[in-house]
């Protein structure tokens, strides 16, 4: 199928779970471009996974409409199973068998033709470092063996289309960013990938990204789309006592998160205050708190990160979790 | 059904148990020690045995004698038969237990004092033995005076004679190990296919499954069978050491016992398969087995006789493929009967499994939900 970058692959629209009382899906719409590592960001049980599942047919929506490469899930979800590779969130091949075998055994399942069978698994065994461990039982790999594995099973039969279920969740910084590296490399050969994570360094890598917090959907765009969205509303406050400081800074009005970074506070306003002033406004009356009470502090604006992005999205539950904190 | 996909699940399955060392153990060592255990230490007594009766005399003193037999509750008349002849076919046919046959010179042969009738026994259930040997001591004279010896004096043993077929010295082992086949299968079979499932379920490989083109009759009759083959192997085991320890039999064709073994472990396997997709744990699929095992034991026909059990426990026991199956080997090792003569055990297992394996395809769904 010849797919270009503008083709959306996957359409979401209303996309509702519901697991007895609890919601952990709310009406999420989305659409996922082809060719692009398009990201999924949220904390644990923000609904990443239940998604995924729905999206390739392994789940049934409570309600809401499922497009995946133009096939109506799910429906038609035997159907797409050909077409996509799923690398799910646990390690989910064969730990009593070996490397080679479960190449062998998803080859079989996955319908690969037989005769490219052998030169597909010894490509694979080579593009993921597995020449000297072809005989390994899966179950004695590292950490970052498994998950290199288990993305050359997912991709054995070139999918179009592949999942990633938290896929860096148990791995080393060394093993992620070879990791990571792959996923490119998928991507530019034609492949779209969606990619669940919690972690920020990897959401920004990703060409587009949605945000998910407790079940709903609450940005997407790309991330410098995301993070220009929240211009001037982010400073770094240098203060000799930053846990007063801290403290002092949360109760001014505007001040949407303060998190402490080091010696430093990150502080994330609104866009407005509740004087209507700017932003910057906002980071003068800071100045003027802390100078009233005798701290030493000094307040510089700061490009925003995802992070922000993600704090600001989810804004109302951040607020109390610092206070609590 | 891809048959590419069908033989991947059943490498897969070969290869895995084949690193696995307790159920390869389980393999050989279960049937081992259950053998012996069994063989060795078990003697099994009885009422309600179905039975024929054969009264060539047709005088008041054998019918008297008849109704004597039947008052005890030992045995019910429940076949029709003109000939002696005809009680043997149908003992082999495992139709009757017990055949009762009164001579036309019944009269004669009491007034001379030799054995009035006869009781044939299906010898190949030892416990039915044990009541012919009770049946035997039935005294001749209760209704009628005996005009040459008064009641007081005559002892009534030796009067009726029985003659045992199968099983003439009356070997526990010999009815044991035909059954313990069965039992050992049941107990092994059902368990492996009782884990196959939900193990996957629990190391997180379903939901791989699951994702790919692999449809639900291929993952279970893919898990089912490698595991024939175990059976079988099982199954010579047992027969082995039965012959080299005990010196059981095999009076049918050795064909016959493994066709019949076949229909067991097949609904074993499909049993097992129907428990796994539902049991949430591999601990549930173990306890739903003990379930299914225990009145396996208990009601087909191996540790009590089928015979003797109330109404309600016989109904609930033609529903285990044990019951049907320890019909089918004890006719075939002991009475030498073959398949064809015992049809209704051969197609009550072939429904078996034919139900068991349907349910088992529905009941698994492609999906998380």
């Amino acid at each position: 199928m010849n797919i270009d970058s503008d083709t959306v692959v996957i359409r979401a629209h209303g996309l509702t779970r519901r697991f007895g009382e609890l919601v952990a899906v709310d009406r999420v719409d989305l659409q996922v471009p082809a060719r692009r590592v398009y990201g999924f960001l949220g904390p644990n049980g923000s609904g990443k996974s239940t998604t995924i599942r729905m999206l390739c047919g392994l789940l049934t929506p409570s309600a809401g409409e499922i497009e995946v490469l133009g096939l109506r899930i799910p429906a038609e979800a035997e159907a797409l199973r050909r077409h996509i590779g799923y690398m799910t969130q646990r390690f989910s091949l064969f730990e009593d068998l070996t490397v080679r075998e479960n190449l062998e055994f998803l080859a079989a399942v996955q319908g690969v033709p037989k005769a490219k069978t052998k030169a597909r698994i010894g490509e694979l065994l080579g593009q993921y470092h597995f020449g000297d461990r072809q005989k390994q039982l899966a179950g004695t790999l590292s950490g970052g063996q498994k998950q290199r594995l288990a993305l050359a099973g997912a991709v054995i039969h070139e999918p179009e289309l592949l999942f990633l279920d938290e896929p860096t969740s148990a791995v080393d910084p060394e093993s992620r960013r070879d990791f990571w590296e792959k996923l490119f490399e998928l991507a530019d050969a034609g492949t779209t990938l969606l990619v669940s994570t919690h972690l920020m360094d990897e959401a920004e890598r990703c060409h587009r990204l949605a945000i998910l917090n407790l079940g709903v959907l609450v940005a997407d765009g790309t991330p410098a789309e995301l993070t220009g969205r929240l211009q001037g509303r982010t400073f770094i406050v240098e203060a000799a006592d930053p846990r007063r400081a801290q403290r002092l800074i949360v109760d001014v009005p505007g001040v949407l998160s303060v998190a402490q970074v080091g010696n430093n506070l990150r502080v994330l306003t609104a866009e407005r205050g509740d004087a209507a002033e700017s932003a910057a406004g906002i980071g003068q009356r800071i100045d003027e708190v802390l100078a009233h009470a005798g701290q030493t502090a000094q307040t510089t604006a700061t490009p925003a990160n995802l992070e922000d992005v993600f704090v600001a999205a989810t804004r109302n539950d951040a607020k109390h979790a610092v206070q609590a904190a | 059904m891809n048959g590419r996909r069908l033989w991947a699940i059943v490498i897969k399955e070969l290869r895995q148990l084949r690193r696995d060392r307790i159920t390869l153990a389980m393999v050989v060592v279960v049937p081992v020690i259950q053998l012996v255990l069994f063989g060795y230490a078990i003697n099994l007594n009885l009422r309600g045995l179905d039975a024929g009766i054969v009264d060539q005399a047709n005088t008041a003193g054998s019918r008297a004698l008849v109704m004597d037999m039947l008052a005890t509750d030992v045995i019910s008349a429940t076949q029709k038969a003109d000939s002696p002849q005809q009680l043997m076919a149908m003992i082999r046919r495992g139709r009757i237990s017990i055949g009762i046959v009164v001579p036309p010179d019944f009269e004669r042969r009491r007034i001379d004092g030799r054995p009035v009738a006869q009781v044939l026994v299906d010898g190949s259930d030892t416990t039915v033995q044990n009541a012919a040997a009770q049946l035997a001591q039935t005294p001749l004279d209760s209704a009628l005076p005996d005009t040459r010896a008064p009641a007081t004096s005559t002892p009534p043993l030796g009067r009726i004679s029985v003659v045992s077929f199968y099983n003439p010295q009356r070997v526990s082992a010999i009815n044991i190990v035909p059954g313990l086949i069965g039992v050992i299968l049941t107990m092994t079979m059902v368990l492996f296919t009782a884990i196959a499932i939900v193990r996957e379920r629990e190391r997180g490989n379903m939901e791989l499954l699951i994702a790919t083109p692999l449809t639900s009759t291929e993952l279970m009759v893919g898990k089912v069978l490698p595991y024939i083959v175990i059976g079988l192997l099982q199954t010579t085991v047992i027969l082995a050491l039965g012959i080299w320890l005990f010196d059981v039999p095999i009076r049918g064709s050795v064909l016959d016992v493994y066709l019949a073994t076949g229909l067991l472990i097949l609904a074993n396997l499909s049993l097992g398969l129907l428990i796994s997709t539902r049991a949430q744990s591999q601990f549930q699929a173990m306890q739903m087995t003990f379930f299914v095992f225990l009145p396996s034991i208990l009601l087909s026909g191996f540790m009590f006789p089928f015979a003797g059990m109330p109404r309600p426990a016989q109904w609930f026991a033609e529903i285990l493929p044990l019951t049907h199956f320890l019909r089918l080997i004890r006719g075939v090792m002991l009475r030498g009967a073959s398949l064809g003569e015992m049809r209704a055990d051969v197609l009550a297992l072939v429904a078996f499994v034919a139900v068991m394996m349907t349910a088992a395809i529905l009941r698994f769904h492609k999906r998380l939900d």
